[in-house]
């Protein structure tokens, strides 16, 4: 089989999932679009196991680790996003804007030479 | 045995096929409206990628995929979203109002991506049948058990971790059940 | 020898140093001023004693090598430098005592002490040197005393600009001078004396005129000569002992010093001699003729000793250089004793002003003897100390030869003249001050007022110098082998310093007609100033020293301040825009990426990645591409 198939379809699902993970505002539908990232990149490591033929079968039980370690993501994830709907009451991330930095607008007066010779004389 | 694009072989055109319905059904999870509908299509996703890991000859993982991912998992999902309360028809408010920077960087990611890989292994075939004694049961415990003891064993402990976490997380504190109360 | 010489000019820093740090105790300044300084005369005197003629002694100590040049520090005895420093701790002695009870009781005594000793250090630091370096650190250090003790009645409007402009014009001065010493130095491969003269005496150097000339221009600011004369009379705004010690006897001495030092390196060169000459000759009598119209005693003392400098110097432009230094080390001895003097009558009197003096030759009796020794002296009266030292002046420009003839006639006419001019003056200060009428008293037989005794004793003590230093010319040219030759060797045939016929006969005849017009205009008005009369017009423009100060506002004060100006509005205006602008810029672009602070983590995470995606695509594509 051509080698590029596999890993042509792993990384076309990645670049799905990503644009998954940017465009969604629903927390859970993010959360979905992380699986897919997950999946893509564990696709590829059982494609190359297959190819590179590991004797110590490393692409494959690194997948089945990433798949536990995916679960566990997903348990710890959803747990997070119950807690915010909580205490919010909605699990829509454009309305998380605690990060955002108020903007309050500077006055003209407050860039004018004497006021900041008098800030830098304070 | 000669190679080509023009005369793929049966395993190909399988794989290519499943390959086709695994990033069709992927697309549908991103682009929806409903977000069970979205679950729904995930689970699809996950199943043709085990079929995909037959094809590959790992036949243990892709009984691990249908198993972990297409049945715990997606009803992990199916139970966030009752909890939450998810909008359960098709809404507009389920993407963001601008999704053309998530496109470009999306398309980028795709086109780099695949640029790069067919530039590095336009000229490699491979054999998926001589690598079938790998992907057994059977061989897979025995390197698990043989080489990859210690990370097994942590994985156990972050398994521990998240359990704890979640519980941890998803309890009601006493101080909301006093605000309640 | 040179160890006493090193202790000598460290123990009065010591004493500036104890004196500065327990300034509370008045009995301790007092001590802690004047014994370190008496120590230093006693231990100057004794290697004068020690030294006889013997040429140079040098011993240093050798500190390291800096590039090329090897640093040794150490001492330098040579006759020069025995007697110019037994003159400076001698007269230092006597401020230090005089200033005890007449500064004692003022708050800042104990500063003022301490920069007297230090500038005690500092001068003999300068004579005793053995290189060039040391010398230029002892130099500057006098002109910063200078500063501080000029500017010490800061209170006064008139002190701040004196101290400034003092600081200033020496400096401007001792620019090129250090730029002289660099090049004797690099010239001579070495900044030690003996070194620079050897270099000097084999013709080594390459510029000696323009070494010279440099040289000078350090020698006129120090020594007060024009065109950086103006700084002296201001300096008077200083307390009285500060002008006896520092612009009378020492820190003025210490450019003829100099000169009389590396005598070779301006000996070198003719065009360096006459334009000495020249400088010399414009200077004595122009200040000469200013001392005559200035009302101020401590001013008409000042351009006393400006011009009194000028004649050293035109005897330094003659080839005369021990006549030179006998008149430096007399007029230091008089000219410290007239300041002292004028101090006292200052004090009691209570003004400067010499309308406010007069008849106070029985009130003061002591200050009136002694000040009269002081102004025969200046004036030139036999036997009296500085008929001496001006006659072997003008003897030494009446007998030049060769290339120092030019020079000479030019010294001779002027001293001539400037001769008759220090006779008037000293007879108008000595009539307005002791005789006539007393403004404020009718009766001249009044209760004596006399100054307490640590001011008098040193009266007495410079007076008996004043007097008596004529002897030196009874040993013909003992003094001269006694100071050593050019390059410091001893045994060089010495000049005779006994009085010329000629020379002595037409200075007398300008003293005597000098002086007599003066006095016949006094008998005229007995109250009325003899200046006034005898100069007629041309008075007010000597009373504003030929209004050279408004040349120099117009000529430099005033285009520097229109720079000054030029300077700020453009640092106002033009580089405080750019200021302003790039905080107002780094403002607006903060208002600006401020609002990409969405808040919106998605929006984070899609510029992130996007910034990967591109970082991938142009490493994946350098990487193909090579």
């Amino acid at each position: 089989m051509h080698a590029v198939y596999p890993l042509v379809l792993g990384a076309l699902l990645f670049a799905i999932g990503l644009y998954g993970v940017l465009a969604r505002r629903n927390a859970i539908a993010v959360l979905m679009a992380i699986e897919l990232l997950l999946n893509a990149v564990t696709l590829n490591l059982v494609s190359f196991s297959a190819i590179l033929r590991d004797r110590y079968g490393m692409g494959q039980i690194f997948t089945l680790f990433i798949i536990t370690i995916a679960a566990a993501e997903t348990g710890l994830g959803l747990a997070i996003v119950l807690l915010v709907y909580r205490q919010r009451a909605t699990a829509d991330l454009g309305e998380q804007r605690a990060l955002a930095e108020p903007v309050e607008p500077v006055t003209a007066d407050e860039l004018s030479p004497r006021n900041v010779e008098a800030e830098v004389a304070r | 045995m000669s190679h080509g694009y023009l005369s793929p072989t049966g395993l190909e055109i399988a794989f290519v096929l499943i390959g086709l319905v695994t990033l069709g059904s992927g697309l549908l999870v991103v682009t929806v409206k409903n977000l069970v509908h979205a679950a729904l299509w995930l689970l699809v996703c996950m199943g043709s990628i085990a079929v995909e890991y037959l094809l590959l000859t790992a036949e243990l993982l892709a009984w691990i995929q249908v198993l972990i991912y297409a049945g715990a998992i997606i009803v992990l999902f199916l139970f966030g979203l009752m909890l939450t309360r998810a909008p359960i028809g098709p809404t507009e408010e389920l993407n963001v109002r601008h999704r053309w920077p998530a496109l470009i960087v999306g398309l980028g990611a795709a086109g780099t991506l695949v640029t790069v890989i067919v530039q590095a292994y336009q000229h490699t075939w491979f054999d998926p049948r001589g690598a079938v004694p790998l992907g057994s049961g059977e061989a897979l415990g025995t390197q698990l058990f043989k080489y990859w003891v210690l990370p097994f064993e942590v994985l156990s402990v972050l398994l521990l971790a998240a359990l704890v976490g979640a519980i941890v997380l998803s309890r009601r504190g006493r101080d909301t059940e006093e605000a309640e109360a | 020898m040179n160890l006493l010489a090193l202790i000598a000019s460290l123990l009065p820093a010591l004493g500036a140093a104890v004196t500065a740090a327990g300034g509370r105790d008045l009995r301790h300044v007092k001590f802690w001023s004047t014994a370190p300084v008496g120590a230093a005369l006693l231990l100057t005197l004794l290697v004068a004693i020690d030294h006889g003629s013997g040429g140079a002694s040098v011993h240093t100590y050798s500190i390291g090598t800096a590039g090329a040049f090897h640093v040794e520090i150490g001492t330098r005895v040579t006759g020069l430098s025995a007697i110019i420093a037994v003159l400076v701790a001698g007269v230092a002695i006597c401020v230090q005592v005089f200033s005890t009870t007449y500064l004692g009781g003022e708050p800042r005594y104990p500063s003022y002490a301490a920069l007297i000793s230090l500038f005690t250090a500092a001068m003999l630091t300068v004579v005793y040197s053995a290189d060039l370096v040391v010398l230029l650190v002892g130099w500057e250090i006098m002109g910063a005393c200078s500063y501080f003790l000029i500017g010490h009645y800061w209170e006064k409007p008139e002190a701040r600009p004196a101290s400034i402009k003092a600081f200033l014009m020496t400096k401007a001065g001792d620019v090129p001078f250090l730029f002289g010493i660099i090049a004797l130095g690099v010239q001579a491969h070495s900044f030690q004396i003996n070194a620079v003269l050897a270099a000097t005496g084999q013709d080594r150097l390459h510029h000696p005129a323009w070494i010279a000339f440099l040289l000078l221009c350090g020698v006129l600011g120090k020594s007060a000569q024009f065109p950086l004369h103006s700084w002296l009379p201001d300096a008077m705004a200083g307390p009285t002992p500060i002008s006896a010690l520092i612009h009378a006897a020492t820190m003025v001495a210490a450019g003829i010093y100099v000169v009389a030092l590396l005598y070779p390196v301006f000996a070198l060169c003719q065009a360096v001699l006459i334009v000495m000459a020249i400088i010399a000759a414009i200077t004595m009598t122009g200040a000469a003729l200013c001392a005559f119209a200035q009302t101020d005693i401590k001013k008409i003392l000042a351009y006393s000793t400006v011009s009194q400098l000028a004649y050293m110097l035109g005897g330094l432009a003659v080839g005369g250089r021990s006549q030179a230094i006998y008149l430096l080390l007399v007029h230091g001895a008089f000219k410290a004793l007239l300041f002292l003097a004028a101090g006292v009558v200052i004090h009691r009197v209570g003004s400067n002003e010499l309308s406010a003096m007069g008849g106070l030759r029985y009130r003061m009796p002591v200050a009136y003897t002694t000040m009269t020794i002081g102004l025969l002296a200046l004036a030139g009266i036999p036997p009296f100390s500085g008929f001496f030292g001006k006659e072997a002046v003008l003897g030494a420009a009446y007998n030049a030869t060769g290339e120092f003839a030019a020079p000479g006639r030019i010294v001779l006419i002027f001293g001539l003249i400037t001769a008759g001019l220090t006779a008037a003056y000293s007879l108008r200060l000595w009539l307005g001050v002791f005789h006539g009428p007393f403004p404020d008293a009718p009766h001249e037989h009044e209760a004596t007022v006399e100054a307490p005794q640590p001011e008098l004793i040193p009266l007495i003590l410079l007076a008996v110098p004043a007097a008596l230093l004529g002897i030196v010319v009874l040993f013909g040219s003992g003094f001269s082998n006694y100071l050593g030759g050019w390059y410091g060797e001893a045994g060089a045939a010495g000049a005779d310093l006994w009085p010329g016929g000629l020379t002595t006969l037409l200075s007398l005849l300008f003293v005597l007609g000098f002086g007599g017009l003066v006095f016949l205009a006094w008998r005229r008005d007995e109250g009325a100033d003899p200046a006034r009369a005898l100069l007629g017009p041309v008075r007010p423009a000597l009373v504003n020293g030929f209004y050279f100060d408004r040349l120099i506002d117009a000529a430099v004060v005033r285009p520097t301040r229109a720079a000054a100006r030029l300077v700020g509005f453009l640092d106002a205006n033009v580089i405080d825009a750019y200021v302003r602008g790039s905080g107002t810029g780094a403002r607006g672009l903060g208002t600006v990426l401020r609002r990409l602070q969405t808040g919106s983590v998605q929006f984070y995470l899609t510029c992130l990645f996007l910034g990967v995606v591109i970082m991938a695509a142009v490493y994946a594509y350098v990487g193909t591409v090579s």
